[in-house]
């Protein structure tokens, strides 16, 4: 400890690079963090939906839609106890680039099939009496500031461009963990009555029994197969994987750039480590004459390292914990539970403090073998 | 008896394919308590010898005995504690750490020892008050006069207590009466706290300081 303020001193004497270095690594390890909790809140996505709930979709992509007249066949197989169906209507509110998730539902079979929306009795049963009502999470209400009871006018990127829906916001929900507080759900028959045409865009299927969903996809595909609108049944734990895997492709970009930009900040570090120790040799091979020992200048310049790495780190992890959960991010409703999690806290403090070991560990041999004659022969 | 005794000390540098030789066979004998001034033209080798007393550069062959420890035989590591225990070394050029105060400089080599803040303290204030600068402890070199850093780098080659003082031209960038204080500084050393000093000097009246004088040219030491 005593040779902490060695440490200190030789930190603080240039500030400025100082300063920059430690934010350059606060920017690395923010990128990092920030990264890894969109691939680990992905992961998650992958589990929030429920093994016993299935989703028949159109075979060739979820934007393509089925008939109103698969509702009737697909309750008939046996094994599945309710259907209810939802579609997808991206709905924009003002800005189109201040995204939420909007879709019209049935909304007398939803509520039923989803007990993850917790809503007062009295909102439910005024949202089901009125055809233009809206129900909306606690998340986007508070994004928008909107009020119970509101009528706010949403233009859908799909039905009707050209035109605002009016909307009454009779309900708002608030969510179990793990789902979304910012999506928008109104009443289907309200999207059948304005559009000229319109089918669902997927079933949901609630099965009497989670072992049952092989033998219910199956039946349901290989009865759909040679029709024109051939199904893709799948737990809704895999449509939400797929739903995501759009975002995911999004996010493997992300990483590439992340850990180009991160490798890239790096060697910005190692460069400032190398600087500063070159610039000390003289003081190096002067603490030599004094007694001080190869290993423990040696010691003395990864610590420095390390520190600037490691209070670089901390900002950098905490700074995106904050932001991130500050926040309540959760990447426009698309990555609900977006969460920092601990061992990716953990994991971008080793890499700091790694990296500062790493970066100061030319820096540090170049002093620990410093040849003192010919260092103070220069200097002098 | 002789503190220091060197044997036989050649020291050959290489440069290319190329042996340039500074002194060849070397002997001597400095007894404790002497203060000795070492003279000689520019190049003659006199700062090589120093380096060589303090393990700091290692002889082409001969030995260097040091209060009978065979310096010349030590590993890096044994050198580096022999040196702080053994050794106070200054420069021309003072040599102090720019960013710690006149006290943090002096308290460097005590860092290495095992003793408490508290006593360092002590140690830290005597070297200080010796020195005549107790009253610019928490300046930093820059703050200070030429003369003041180099009594501080005094200060620093003092607070362990060492056998063996090293001075290399220690009055080479001094005016005339910096110059004076220092060397009354180290005479002082000599005589009241017993240090054994090797001066190097270009300067005749700082040479007349010490006890005896020796010369170095073209490779032979006399005395
Ligand atoms: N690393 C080295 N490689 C080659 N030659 C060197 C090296 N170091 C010193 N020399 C040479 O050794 C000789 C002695 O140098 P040294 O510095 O010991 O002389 P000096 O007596 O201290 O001179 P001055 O009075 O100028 O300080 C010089 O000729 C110098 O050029
Ligand atoms: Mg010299």
């Amino acid at each position: 400890m005593k040779y902490a303020r060695l440490v200190w001193v030789n930190l603080i004497r240039n500030k400025r690079r100082t300063i920059l270095t430690t934010l350059s690594v606060a920017t690395a390890l923010f990128l990092f963090v920030a990264l890894r909790s969109v691939n680990t809140t992905l992961e998650e996505a992958r589990h929030v939906g429920s093994e016993s709930r299935m989703v028949v979709r159109n075979a060739i992509s979820v934007v393509f839609t089925l008939p109103e007249a698969y509702y009737s066949w697909i309750s008939t197989v046996p094994g599945v106890r309710r259907v209810t169906w939802g579609n997808w209507f991206h709905g924009i509110y003002q800005d189109p680039r201040d995204f939420f998730p909007s879709f019209a539902v049935d909304v007398d079979g939803y509520f039923a099939i989803y007990p993850e929306m917790v809503i007062p009795e009295d909102q439910e049963q005024a949202f089901r009496r009125e055809r233009t009502a809206a129900m909306v999470g606690t998340g986007l209400m508070e994004r928008f500031g909107w009020r119970l009871g509101q009528t706010i006018g949403l233009t859908s990127l799909i039905y009707s461009p050209e035109q605002a829906w009016p909307f009454t916001i009779r309900a708002v929900y608030t969510p179990l963990p793990g789902w979304t507080d910012e999506a928008f759900y109104f009443h289907y028959d309200y999207l059948y009555e304005m559009s000229d045409w319109v089918q669902p865009g997927w079933y949901v299927l609630e099965l009497d029994d989670a072992s049952l969903a092989a033998t219910v996809a199956e039946t349901i595909d290989e009865h759909y197969e040679n029709s024109r609108y051939a199904t893709r049944t799948e737990t809704e734990r895999a449509f939400q994987s797929g739903l995501v895997s759009m975002y995911g492709n999004v996010g493997l970009l992300m990483n590439a750039v992340g850990i180009a930009v991160f490798f890239a900040i790096l060697m910005v570090a190692a460069n400032a480590m190398m600087m500063a120790a070159r610039e000390r040799t003289g003081e190096v091979a002067v603490l030599k004459t004094l007694g001080f020992s190869d290993r423990l200048l040696f010691g003395l310049v990864l610590a420095e390292a390390a520190t600037i790495t490691a209070i670089g780190g901390v900002l950098g992890v905490i700074g995106a914990k904050l932001l991130f959960e500050g926040t309540n991010f959760q990447g426009a409703g698309l990555l609900p539970g977006f969460e920092v999690k601990l061992s990716t806290a953990i994991v971008g403090m080793a890499i700091a403090i790694l990296l500062g070991l790493i970066s100061g560990l030319v820096p540090a041999w170049q002093a620990a073998r410093l040849p003192v004659a010919q260092t103070l022969r220069r200097v002098a | 008896m002789a503190l220091l005794e060197i044997r036989s000390l050649s020291k050959v540098y290489q440069r290319d394919s190329q042996a340039i030789p500074v002194f060849e066979n070397i002997d001597l004998d400095i007894d404790t308590g002497e203060f000795l001034v070492l003279m000689g033209p520019s190049g003659s080798g006199k700062t090589t010898l120093l380096n060589l007393i303090a393990g700091l550069d290692e002889p082409t062959t001969g030995a260097i005995i040091v209060g009978g420890e065979e310096v010349t035989a030590m590993s890096r590591r044994q050198l580096a504690a022999w040196r702080s225990d053994h050794v106070g070394f200054i420069f021309q050029l003072y040599n102090l750490l720019p960013v710690l105060t006149a006290y943090q400089n002096v308290e460097l080599p005590l860092l290495l020892t095992h003793l408490s803040k508290k006593e360092r303290r002590e140690h830290v204030m005597t070297a200080l008050d010796v020195v005549g600068l107790s009253d610019r402890a928490d300046h930093f070199p820059r703050q200070l006069s030429g003369g003041q850093e180099q009594r501080v780098a005094i200060g620093r080659a003092i607070v362990s207590d060492p056998t063996l003082i090293l001075a290399d031209e220690p009055t080479g960038d001094l005016d005339a009466k910096s110059a004076d204080e220092i060397l009354t500084l180290m005479q002082r050393l000599n005589r009241e706290f017993d240090k054994t000093i090797l001066l190097v000097t270009h300067d005749q009246r700082a040479a007349e300081r010490g006890e005896a004088i020796m010369h170095l040219d073209k490779g032979v030491l006399t005395r």
